[in-house]
C-alpha cells in the first residue's frame, strides 16, 4: 500500500511540471498550425480568415524554398564533418599527457561559452573584414589581395563560425570517451603488432563510434536552426538563406504569419526526415 | 626458442627506483613464475620484458638477440593481461585473429590457425560471439587464444586468473599448466597467488621491493628458503616463526617451523601452549596454539577429525629435522 500510495503521490507532484512542460511545446504547436491555415498579414489587415493549403503551396513554390533547404542540409553537413575530424584529432592530442593540461583542456572549451552572436560579431569583423579583419592582413603580408569572405565564400564562412562554435562541444565529448578506453587494450593492440594508425583505426576508432553518434544527433539538433550567426553575417544574403531564416524573413520582414507557420511546418518535417535518416545511419551505434 | 636473459635491469620511476639492477635466465620451454606481494615489481619487470615500458639502464636479450629497444611487436612474445583486454566490438574469432591480420598473413593460413587455437581452447562454438556475450573463463580463453596463434617464442601472464572465481581458478591453473605441456613454449607468469607458483612453476622467482630474494624450483623453496621473507611467502599456511628463548635453545636468531612439521599432543611435547581458534577443513584441521610470551598464535596441522577444543592445553613438538635457523639479519643458517 505504502508504495501505491506513494506512486499516487509522486505522480500528483509531478503533475504541475508535466503540465507545464506540455503546455509550453504544445501552445507554440498548436498556434503554428493554426496560423498557417490562415491569411494573417499582421499590419495589412490582421486576421483575413482561412485560406486552407494555399500557404503551404505558396511556401514550396517559392524560388527561395529549394535553395534554403539546400544551404540548410549544406551548413548542418559541414559544420558535422568539420567539427567530428577535428575533434577526433583534438581528442587524441589532449589525451596526451602533457604540461598544463588542466588550463589547455578550458582553453579549448571557451569557445563554446562565447555567444552565437557575439562570436559571429567577433568572426566578421575581427577575422573577415575586408579591411580591417586579421585574415586581411594576412593576405596583405603576402602580397596577396584581401579576401571578402562574407560575400565571395558566404556559406563557407558561416560553416567556419559555427564549426568554431561547436568544435569544443565535440572534443569534450569525444575527449571524455578516448579516456574511458582501457589501457590494457591499446597495449595488447601494441604487442598484436598493431601500428599506431592501426590502433587507431582498429581500437580507438570503434570505441569512440557511440560518442561520435551522440555528438552527431546533439549538433543536428541545434544547427538545424542556427540562426544567429547568419543574422549578424550576411543577413541571409549570398546564399546563406536557411530554412529557420526564410521562416523568419516570411514572418517578420514580410509580415506574413500565415505564411511563416506554413515554413515552421516543413522545418519540422525537415528535421524529421534529417533525424530519421540519422537514425538509420548511426542509430545502431547506440543499440551496442 | 624462447631464450629470454635479463642483465643490470634496472627500472626507475622519476625518482623512484622500481627494480634495482637486477640478473635473471629464463630458459628454453621453461615455466617461470615471478611471485611476491602486491608492489614487488613483478608486473614492471614482464612489462620490461614484454616491453611496454622502456629498461632505465641494462640490457634484455632474447634468443641471444639484444632486445632491450626494439619494439614489443617485434619481440615475438604474446602477453595475457589481467583484465584479458580483448576488443569489445569484435567477435571471438576477429579478437583471435588479430595479430594475424595485423602480420597480413595469409587468409586461408589464418582460418586454419584459428579454427585449430579455438579446437584447443574449447571455443568452437562461440567464434562468431563477441566478448561481451562470453563468461570470464571463456573470455581468459580467448585472450589465450589471441596469443596462441601467434606462434610467439614466449607467453607473458600478467596475473590472468585473478579476475575469476576460485572453482574456475583452479580449473584455468590446469588448462594452463596442460597447455605448456604440450607446446612446450617459455612461459612467464606474474602471480601475487604462492598457490599458484607452486603448483604451475618449473622455477619460482620470488621478489620482494624490485629484488629476486631466490631463484628456485618449487620444492626447493620449499625445503630450502634462504631468508624469512622466502620462508613465509611459499607455503600454505604461513611458517610459524618463533624468537627468544626457544630460538636460542636451537642456536638461532629466529627459527621458522611449518605447520605441517608441528605434532599436537594433550599430554606431552616440548612446547606448552592453548588451543584458540581451530579452521576445519575436512581433511585438515589447522589448530592456532596461543603459547606464553608469544604474540602470534603458530599454526598447527592435524588430522581433520581431531577431538581438541578451544581451550583446551597441547604440547607441541617440532620435528626436528624440519626446523629452519634464521640469524639476525633473516637469513637461514645451515
Amino acid at each position: 500500500m505504502a508504495t501505491l500510495d506513494s506512486r499516487t503521490i509522486s505522480r500528483m507532484m509531478m503533475a504541475p511540471a508535466v503540465f507545464l512542460l506540455l503546455v509550453w511545446m504544445l501552445v507554440p504547436l498548436t498556434m503554428t498550425f493554426y496560423f498557417s491555415f490562415k491569411k494573417f498579414l499582421p499590419l495589412r489587415g490582421g486576421d483575413l480568415g482561412w485560406v486552407g493549403f494555399e500557404n503551404y503551396i505558396r511556401f514550396v513554390t517559392s524560388s527561395s524554398f529549394w535553395p534554403s533547404v539546400q544551404a540548410t542540409l549544406a551548413i548542418v553537413g559541414g559544420v558535422l564533418l568539420i567539427t567530428v575530424f577535428f575533434a577526433i584529432l583534438l581528442a587524441l592530442l589532449l589525451d596526451q599527457p602533457m604540461w598544463g593540461q588542466g588550463i589547455v583542456r578550458i582553453l579549448v572549451i571557451a569557445p563554446f561559452f562565447v555567444m552565437p552572436t557575439v562570436s559571429a560579431l567577433v568572426w566578421k569583423n575581427m577575422f573577415m573584414d575586408p579591411v580591417n579583419g586579421l585574415f586581411a592582413h594576412l593576405w596583405k603580408f603576402f602580397g596577396l589581395a584581401p579576401f571578402e569572405w562574407l560575400s565571395q565564400a558566404s556559406l563557407l564562412s558561416v560553416t567556419m563560425i559555427v564549426s568554431w562554435q561547436w568544435l569544443p562541444f565535440a572534443t569534450l565529448i569525444l575527449l571524455t570517451a578516448i579516456q574511458s578506453l582501457d589501457r590494457e587494450q591499446l597495449e595488447a593492440a601494441e604487442i598484436d603488432g598493431a601500428s599506431t594508425l592501426a590502433r587507431f583505426y582498429h581500437i580507438i576508432l570503434p570505441h569512440l563510434g557511440q560518442a561520435i553518434t551522440i555528438v552527431i544527433l546533439i549538433q543536428t539538433i541545434f544547427l538545424l536552426s542556427i540562426f544567429a550567426e547568419i543574422f549578424v553575417t550576411t543577413q541571409g544574403s549570398f546564399g546563406t538563406k536557411t530554412l529557420t531564416y526564410l521562416i523568419f524573413q516570411r514572418v517578420l520582414e514580410s509580415q506574413n504569419v500565415g505564411l511563416g507557420s506554413a515554413g515552421g511546418v516543413y522545418a519540422i518535417i525537415l528535421a524529421n526526415i534529417v533525424a530519421i535518416f540519422l537514425m538509420r545511419i548511426v542509430g545502431k551505434n547506440l543499440d551496442k | 626458442m624462447g631464450h629470454i636473459v635479463l642483465e643490470k635491469v634496472k627500472k626507475k620511476f622519476g625518482d623512484v627506483t622500481v627494480i634495482p639492477p637486477l640478473d635473471l635466465e629464463v630458459e628454453d620451454g621453461e615455466f617461470v613464475v615471478f611471485v611476491g606481494p602486491s608492489g614487488c615489481g613483478k608486473s614492471t619487470l614482464l612489462r620490461l620484458i614484454a616491453g611496454l615500458e622502456d629498461v632505465s639502464s641494462g640490457v634484455i636479450r632474447i634468443n641471444g638477440q639484444d632486445a632491450t629497444s626494439v619494439p614489443p611487436a617485434k619481440r615475438g612474445l604474446a602477453m595475457v593481461f589481467q583484465s584479458y583486454a580483448l576488443y569489445p566490438h569484435m567477435t571471438v574469432r576477429k579478437n583471435i585473429s588479430f595479430p594475424l591480420r595485423m602480420a597480413k598473413m595469409d587468409k586461408a593460413e589464418q582460418e586454419r590457425r584459428v579454427e585449430q587455437a579455438a579446437a584447443v581452447l574449447n571455443l568452437t562454438d562461440y567464434l562468431d560471439r563477441r566478448p561481451g556475450q562470453l563468461s570470464g573463463g571463456q573470455r581468459q580463453r580467448v585472450a589465450i587464444g589471441r596469443a596462441i596463434v601467434r606462434e610467439p617464442a614466449a607467453f607473458l601472464f600478467d596475473e590472468p586468473l585473478s579476475n575469476l572465481d576460485a572453482a574456475l581458478r583452479v580449473g584455468m591453473r590446469l588448462e594452463i599448466s596442460g597447455l605448456h605441456k604440450r607446446l612446450e613454449t617459455t612461459m612467464i607468469y606474474v602471480t601475487h597467488d604462492q598457490v599458484e607458483a607452486m603448483t604451475m612453476a618449473d622455477k619460482i622467482v620470488v621478489l620482494h621491493d624490485g629484488k629476486i630474494e631466490q631463484v628456485g624450483s618449487p620444492l626447493e623453496l620449499y625445503r630450502a628458503p634462504c631468508n624469512l621473507f622466502v620462508a613465509g611467502f611459499i607455503g600454505s599456511p604461513k611458517m610459524n616463526f618463533i624468537d627468544g628463548e626457544k630460538a636460542e635453545e636451537f642456536n638461532a636468531h629466529t627459527i621458522g617451523i611449518r605447520s605441517e612439521h608441528l605434532v599436537p599432543s594433550p599430554t606431552e611435547g616440548l612446547w606448552k601452549g592453548q588451543v584458540g581458534l581451530s579452521e576445519h577443513l575436512g581433511s585438515d584441521t589447522f589448530l592456532h596454539v596461543h603459547m606464553e610470551k608469544h604474540a602470534e598464535p603458530i599454526t598447527v596441522r592435524s588430522g581433520g577429525e581431531v577431538d581438541i577444543h578451544h581451550g583446551d592445553t597441547i604440547y607441541l613438538t617440532p620435528d626436528k629435522g624440519h626446523i629452519y635457523r634464521f640469524d639476525d639479519h633473516g637469513l637461514r643458517v645451515d
